[in-house]
C-alpha cells in the first residue's frame, strides 16, 4: 500500500515558490516545508474518499452562458489618467514594467 | 434618550430621524464617540473616516432624508473598494492603495443614504479565523480583549460588539462573518452565493465568496440585505432571482417549520459549553412551535480537506494579479500565512498533483451539496454551533496550521454547498464569552432562516447583552 504521506522537500518548496512568483527567503523555506508538509498529511485524507461515478462541481449557481450585450459601458470604464492613478511607474502614459526576456 | 441611540434598530433610528426625536447628526456623532473612545482598545478599523469626510456625506443627503438608510452610520470590511478611501485587504501589498471606483455592496448602500464611518480590520486577503493574519490592526473581542474577535471580518464583528457602528458589510468565503459574529455575540449573514454582487470585494476564492451584513439583530441584517441583494451586471454569478423584502417578511413566525439537527455538528472535541447553549435553542425553538429532527451531513469532515484544497487553489490564481505594477506594491509583502495558501493552491494545482488533489476536492463538493439537498429533503433548516469553541485567546491558534484549519470545521461545507447561513447568539460560556448557533437555510432561502433568526430573538435577550468596555 502506498503511503498517504506527501513528502515535500525543500527543493520542491522553492520550486513552488518560484512557479507562484513568491520572493521566499531561505529561513521562510524550512519553516513552510515543515507547515505544507503538516497541511498536506491532514488534507490527503481526502484521498480516501469514494469519487467513483461522481462529477466534479465548480460552480454552485446553476447559472450558464451568462451573455451581456456587446455595448461598451462608460460607467465602468476609467479614464486613461485615471487607471495610471496607482501605478508606481509610468512612461509616456504606460504602464512601466520589468524586461521579461534577457540577454543570454 | 441620546446615550440610547447606539442600542436602537436600524428601523428606529429611521423613525427617530424621521420624527424628529434626534437628527442625523445626533446619530452619527453618538457612534463616533463610541469610535473615539474605544478604538484604542479595540482595534476595529484600519481606516476612521475624518470628520470633514463624512460631513460631507452628510451633506450630500440635502432633503433626501426619507431613504431606507439615510443618516445610518456603516462600516466596511476592508476588502471592499471605496472610491478615494484607502482599501487594503488586510495587506501591506495594498497599502495605500486608493481605488478608482465603488463596490456595488457599498455603492447600494451610498445610493440609500448610509454614512460610512470607517474600513475594519481583517485577517490579509481573509486569509485566516482570528484576524490576526493581518500587517496592519489585529481587532480584539470586546468581551475579552486578550481573545480574538474572530475572523476573517474580525474587526467589522468588534465594530458592532462595541457600538462602534450599527452594521457592517463583511466577507464570507469559509465563515468569515459568522465566525466572528458568534465570538463577538452579535449577528452576521452568510448569504447564498450569488445573492449579492461580489463586484468590488477584493477576491479571495472567487466559486466561495460571498458579501453580508453584519448587525446587532437579525432585524437590521435583514434591512440591510433587502438593500444589497440581487442582480449586477457587474457580476455575472449574481442570480436573476427576485429578491423578496426580507424585512417585510421577517414576522411570519416558525410554527410547524421542521429544524434538522445535523448529529456531525456536534462531534467529540466540540465544547461542551457550546453545545448545550446550541441544544437550548433547540428546546426554544420547539416550545415555538417548531419540530426537531436529526438529519446526518456525512461529508463535514471531508469538508475541511476539500476547502483547503479549494479554496488556496482559487487564492493563488486571484492573487497572482497583485504584481506591484498596476497599483499596490511586490510580492514579497505578503504574510507567511498568505504565502502558505498560495503555495499550496500552487502545488494542488501542478501538473502531476491536480487529479489527486484539485480534481478530487472538485468531485468532494458535489458530495457534499447532495449531503445537504438531503437534508433538506426532511426539514426546512438546519442547527448547529458556528464554531466548535468560544474564542480563542490572541496567539492561541496560529502557531499551529493544521489546528487553525479544523477550528473552522462547521463554516466550511456551507460555502462549499453555496447555501445561506445566519450566525447569530445564543448564551456565554461560564466565563462570560458569547457563543453562537448557526441557522442554515436552503439555496436563496434567506427568508426563512431570517423569519427563524428573528423569531429566536423576539423570544430570547442574548442579542441585546453588550460588553463592558
Amino acid at each position: 500500500m502506498r503511503s498517504t504521506k506527501t513528502f515535500l522537500s525543500t527543493d520542491q518548496v522553492r520550486h513552488v515558490a518560484h512557479l507562484a512568483h513568491l520572493p521566499v527567503s531561505e529561513e521562510s523555506i524550512a519553516k513552510l516545508q515543515k507547515e505544507l508538509e503538516a497541511t498536506f498529511e491532514y488534507i490527503n485524507k481526502i484521498k480516501s474518499l469514494n469519487t467513483k461515478g461522481v462529477d466534479e462541481t465548480s460552480q454552485v449557481t446553476g447559472l450558464e452562458n451568462v451573455f451581456r450585450e456587446d455595448i461598451v459601458d462608460n460607467k465602468r470604464t476609467l479614464p486613461q489618467k485615471e487607471v495610471l492613478s496607482t501605478a508606481p511607474s509610468i512612461y509616456k502614459g504606460y504602464f512601466k514594467v520589468k524586461a521579461i526576456f534577457h540577454e543570454e | 434618550m441620546k446615550s440610547d441611540i447606539v442600542e436602537l434598530t436600524i428601523k428606529k433610528l429611521r423613525d427617530g430621524i424621521s420624527q424628529k426625536q434626534f437628527s442625523i447628526q445626533e446619530v452619527v456623532e453618538a457612534y463616533i464617540t463610541n469610535i473615539n473612545k474605544y478604538e484604542s482598545k479595540i482595534n476595529a478599523f484600519n481606516t476612521v473616516q475624518n470628520d470633514e469626510e463624512i460631513q460631507i456625506l452628510i451633506r450630500a443627503l440635502g432633503n433626501n432624508t426619507e431613504k431606507s438608510l439615510s443618516g445610518i452610520p456603516f462600516s466596511l470590511k476592508d476588502a471592499y473598494v471605496t472610491k478615494g478611501v484607502t482599501t487594503t485587504a488586510g495587506s501591506k501589498v495594498l497599502d495605500g492603495y486608493q481605488p478608482q471606483y465603488n463596490a456595488t455592496a457599498y455603492q447600494k448602500i451610498l445610493n440609500q443614504g448610509g454614512i460610512l464611518l470607517g474600513k475594519n480590520s481583517q485577517d490579509a486577503w481573509g486569509h485566516g479565523s482570528t484576524s490576526e493574519n493581518t500587517d496592519f490592526k489585529i481587532p480584539k473581542n470586546p468581551w475579552d480583549k486578550e481573545r480574538v474577535a474572530g475572523g476573517s471580518s474580525g474587526g467589522s464583528a468588534a465594530a458592532i460588539s462595541a457600538r462602534m457602528v450599527p452594521f457592517a458589510i463583511g466577507e464570507d468565503t469559509g465563515g468569515s462573518i459568522r465566525n466572528p459574529a458568534s465570538f463577538c455575540g452579535i449577528t452576521g449573514l452568510k448569504v447564498t452565493y450569488g445573492r449579492v454582487s461580489r463586484y468590488g470585494a477584493i477576491a479571495y476564492a472567487s466559486s466561495l465568496d460571498t458579501v453580508g451584513p453584519m448587525a446587532k439583530n437579525v432585524e437590521d441584517a435583514a434591512l440591510v440585505l433587502t438593500i444589497i441583494a440581487g442582480k449586477d451586471p457587474y457580476d455575472a454569478t449574481t442570480s436573476p432571482l427576485p429578491v423578496p423584502n426580507y424585512f417585510n417578511e421577517l414576522k411570519r413566525g416558525i410554527r410547524g417549520k421542521r429544524i434538522g439537527i445535523p448529529k456531525e455538528f456536534f462531534q467529540e472535541g466540540t465544547d461542551k459549553e457550546v453545545i448545550q447553549k446550541v441544544k437550548e435553542a433547540l428546546y426554544k425553538f420547539e416550545e415555538l412551535g417548531a419540530e426537531l429532527i436529526e438529519v446526518s451531513i456525512p461529508s463535514i469532515d471531508i469538508g475541511v480537506a476539500a476547502y483547503y484544497l479549494l479554496a488556496p487553489s482559487e487564492t493563488s490564481s486571484n492573487l497572482a494579479r497583485y504584481d506591484g505594477i498596476r497599483y499596490g506594491h511586490t510580492r514579497n509583502n505578503f504574510t507567511v500565512e498568505t504565502m502558505r495558501r498560495i503555495m499550496i493552491g500552487t502545488y494542488a494545482l501542478s501538473a502531476g498533483y491536480y487529479d489527486a488533489y484539485y480534481k478530487k476536492s472538485l468531485k468532494a463538493r458535489t458530495i457534499i451539496i447532495k449531503d445537504y439537498k438531503k437534508a433538506f429533503e426532511k426539514c426546512d433548516m438546519l442547527i448547529g454551533p458556528v464554531n466548535p469553541t468560544p474564542a480563542p485567546k490572541l496567539g492561541e491558534l496560529t502557531s499551529d496550521p493544521v489546528q487553525l484549519m479544523l477550528s473552522d470545521v462547521y463554516t466550511l461545507t456551507q460555502n462549499i454547498a453555496g447555501i445561506p447561513s445566519l450566525a447569530l447568539p445564543c448564551g456565554f460560556s461560564s466565563t462570560g464569552l458569547p457563543i453562537g448557533m448557526q441557522i442554515m437555510g436552503n439555496m436563496f432561502d434567506e427568508t426563512t432562516i431570517l423569519q427563524t433568526g428573528y423569531a429566536y430573538q423576539q423570544a430570547t435577550d442574548w442579542h441585546k447583552m453588550k460588553p463592558k468596555l
